[in-house]
């Protein structure tokens, strides 16, 4: 199972390069699918059904709105970059810090397929009986965690009011009407 | 917006009904099966996107649906601090599972947390398709 995890990462890494390659920016957002389908599949070999199911819908309807995006506006992307030797020198150091700090983080982890650590341990030894819910993530989710669950809720509501308020369609509705009149 | 070729617009006529079935199963069935409220949300928003992109609509019946879809969305997660309210009057505490447990894997068990499934798939599903049809009618207004 390791190998195949190995080799869907490899994919979703290519992807994500040739994304931010590719001259053709619908091509762009069709490889950056690479990487939100992928990780489905690593969802699924790691046996996490219920973020497997988030994902492919968000990943599918997320790439949906960014294609009528790209249809509607520009295929071509607008100015091309130069590389300068300072970007390149700043982003190699960034990248090399980050692999420090990675490589540390990891080495404090318990090892791949020992996950369950003293705190999730507790949770899923009583989850069934005390929430009386077969779904243990949705016991834990909605019971055990409901503050989270409410800051969840919270943050759509949050992002569905800054559409409306970055789009500001009754605003120029309003707007619209009073010039109409006059 | 238009619509687009005929073998789309029957394909999604057929399948939307499924999806949007299949959006509520997972919403019930939450507490039993992988998914739940986020998940089940997503997918009811997915149908009517399917629907709106195949279709196409008029900017003034978009309107109106954006307006009553961002009513809902505020009802959903209304409903959701009702739920969790009324476990600190009729219970104990904030978020207190105050319904009878049941036996575990029926369908009608878990106390209130099918309740808060379905208040939570109500706001994802509204929420997802209100930013959907803001971006929609924000396009649709341009173009005019």
């Amino acid at each position: 199972m390791e190998g195949i995890l190995i080799a869907v990462l490899i994919l979703m890494m290519a992807g994500a390069l040739y994304a931010l390659e590719a001259k053709d920016l619908l091509s762009a957002v069709v490889s950056y699918g690479i990487v939100g389908f992928g990780l489905v599949i690593c969802f699924l070999l790691l046996q996490a059904p219920d973020l497997a199911i988030v994902q492919i819908i968000i990943e599918t309807i997320s790439l949906i709105i960014m294609i009528a995006v790209i249809l509607n506006s520009t295929r071509e992307e607008i100015a091309s970059r130069q590389r300068s030797f300072v970007v390149a020198a700043i982003s190699l150091i960034f990248a090399l810090f980050f692999l420090y700090i990675f490589n540390q983080a990891t080495g404090a982890l318990s090892r791949f397929g020992e996950h369950t650590m003293r705190m999730a341990s507790a949770y899923v030894q009583g989850a069934a009986a005390k929430t009386g819910s077969a779904n243990l993530v949705t016991g834990i989710v909605f019971d055990f965690r409901g503050y989270d669950t409410l800051g969840e809720a919270t943050i759509l509501f949050t992002a569905v009011m800054g559409v409306l308020t970055v789009l500001r369609l009754r605003g120029r509705k309003a707007a619209g009407k009073k010039e109409g009149a006059e | 917006m238009k619509g687009i070729t005929v073998i789309v617009r029957k394909v999604s006529q057929l399948l939307a009904g499924v999806v949007f079935l299949y959006g509520i199963y997972i919403i019930v069935h939450g507490h039993l099966t992988p998914g739940g409220g986020f998940a089940g949300g997503a997918v009811i928003s997915g149908a009517f996107v399917l629907v709106i992109l195949s279709f196409g609509s008029e900017i003034q019946k978009l309107n109106k649906s954006e307006t009553r879809s961002s009513l809902l969305e505020s009802t959903g997660i209304l409903l959701f601090l009702l739920i969790a309210a009324a476990g600190f009057f009729l219970g104990s505490a904030f978020f207190f599972n105050f319904l009878p447990k049941g036996t575990v894997g029926k369908l009608l068990s878990a106390g209130f947390i099918p309740l808060f499934n379905i208040a939570v798939g109500i706001e994802v599903a509204a929420g997802l398709l209100t930013i959907f049809l803001a971006l929609l009618i924000y396009k649709d207004e341009e173009d005019r």
